[in-house]
């Protein structure tokens, strides 16, 4: 359900862009989303489906790219992408690991006239 | 719409309430900048004139540069642009890099500092509904409250419940009613613990609403997420919802006075968290018998100094 608040987010922080540069709409709009960011990203596009209605957004082209959730082995230094938290690393089967990449929430791009 | 939770229904509305104070409706815009877009049909005039106070969410200087640009041009292309709609390109790109939870985000680090100014210890305890955190509250609060001054912010979508039963050992409380909402934000507990009015140098417990995937995406401020899970429930939790683990400092395991008639292996669960976030820390304990508790307290009194 979070996804909607995200979704809300979204359209506020671009209806405040498009008012700071003077337009009425923008045109496209580029996020990424990690696969560990807690978001999934269908609920996402549905959620944003309704929360871009009369919106600067409503007739926006919305990009998602998926960010694959990208470890670090502490033992042996392997990095290796995965989609879950729990992982063993793929050389050393170590559970410890750090994430370097994946949890990104983040608005790229606005395209506007 | 609300952009805590989404939901059209007008009667749902965040309250903030102490106990015993009357239920009104005065509560429901005071969160100004989540509720701004609830009225963006109406007020649209209004809106606009608001939203130079937001300014500061991105990159200024940059954008503006390239602002000026697109918008000299922008009288040319938009009557262009109407006849060839189809083949033309998207228009001006301007880079953003805005992290989407950046105003919540923002509004956890002015809490965090205000909580750090008044040296409060602020706990934000998450779980699954029925888990056991009110108990454990209300048992932490009564053993030491001659040694620590204690505060809570509950979170629940509904009724005062928790809140009376916080009031009853003697710590000064306030209720939010999230309405449809299935989590906190740093908006609501900045409300809320200028409401509360905390005392300085004590400790504050938040009681977020019971959900284990939601609240685990909003920083509300803490020093320390606690996740609590209970014996009732199953050992591997913290697969099924690896969010809230891996985003936790403290397990607790809740209930252990009922391991003999479960079939829960608190092992195997320590174990999973574990896999999740090898940093957890873990307490098994009784809210109910008291047993454990000493453990968790020790933990309490430590971190406070």
């Amino acid at each position: 359900m979070h996804e909607l608040s995200i979704a809300t987010n979204i359209v506020e922080f671009a209806e405040e862009f498009a008012h700071d540069h003077q337009a009425t709409k923008i045109n496209r709009i580029e996020l990424e989303v990690g696969q560990l960011s807690g978001i999934v990203i269908d609920s996402l596009k549905f959620a944003l489906e309704f929360a871009v209605e009369n919106t600067v957004l409503e007739k926006a082209e919305i990009i998602i790219t998926e960010i694959p959730g990208r470890f670090k082995c502490y033992n042996c230094q392997t990095e290796f992408d995965k989609s879950v938290w729990y992982t063993p690393c793929p050389s050393c089967q170590s559970m410890d690991s750090e994430l370097l990449g994946g949890k990104e929430m983040q608005i790229k791009s606005i395209f506007i006239d | 719409m609300c952009d805590t939770c989404g939901c059209n229904d007008p009667d749902s509305k965040i309250t903030i309430r102490k106990p015993g104070e009357e239920h009104t409706h005065e509560h429901s815009h005071k969160h100004g900048h989540d509720h701004k877009y609830t009225h963006e049909h109406d007020h649209q005039h209004e809106h606009d004139q608001h939203s130079h106070q937001h300014e500061h969410t991105y990159s200024h200087e940059h954008d503006h540069d390239e602002h000026s640009h697109s918008h000299e041009h922008s009288h040319e292309h938009s009557s262009h642009e109407r006849e060839h709609d189809h083949g033309h390109s998207h228009g001006k790109e301007i880079k953003v890099e805005h992290d989407i939870l950046d105003k919540n985000n923002l509004l956890a680090e002015r809490n965090r500092g205000y909580f750090e100014a008044k040296n409060i210890h602020a706990i934000n305890l998450v779980s699954s509904p029925g888990s056991g955190k009110t108990t454990l509250l209300e048992k932490t609060i009564s053993d030491l409250k001659k040694d620590i001054a204690f505060c809570v912010i509950e979170g629940d979508q509904q009724t005062m419940n928790d809140a009376d039963r916080i009031n009853a050992t003697g710590a000064p409380v306030i209720q939010i009613n999230t309405a449809s909402g299935c989590h906190l934000d740093a908006a609501m507990v900045s409300e809320a613990a200028k409401k509360l009015n905390i005392a300085d140098h004590s400790m504050l417990f938040i009681e977020n609403v019971g959900n284990l995937v939601c609240p685990a995406m909003f920083d509300l401020g803490e020093s320390h997420r606690v996740v609590i899970i209970s014996v009732t429930e199953g050992d591997d939790k913290p697969l099924k919802y690896p969010y809230m683990f891996h985003s936790s400092d403290i397990c607790i395991i809740n209930k252990t006075d009922l391991l003999p008639y479960v079939d829960f292996d608190v092992e195997k669960a320590k174990m999973y968290a574990l896999q999740v976030n090898h940093h957890l820390q873990f307490f098994e304990l009784s809210a109910k018998t008291g047993q454990g508790m000493d453990a968790w307290y020790a933990w309490l009194k430590k971190v406070l100094v």
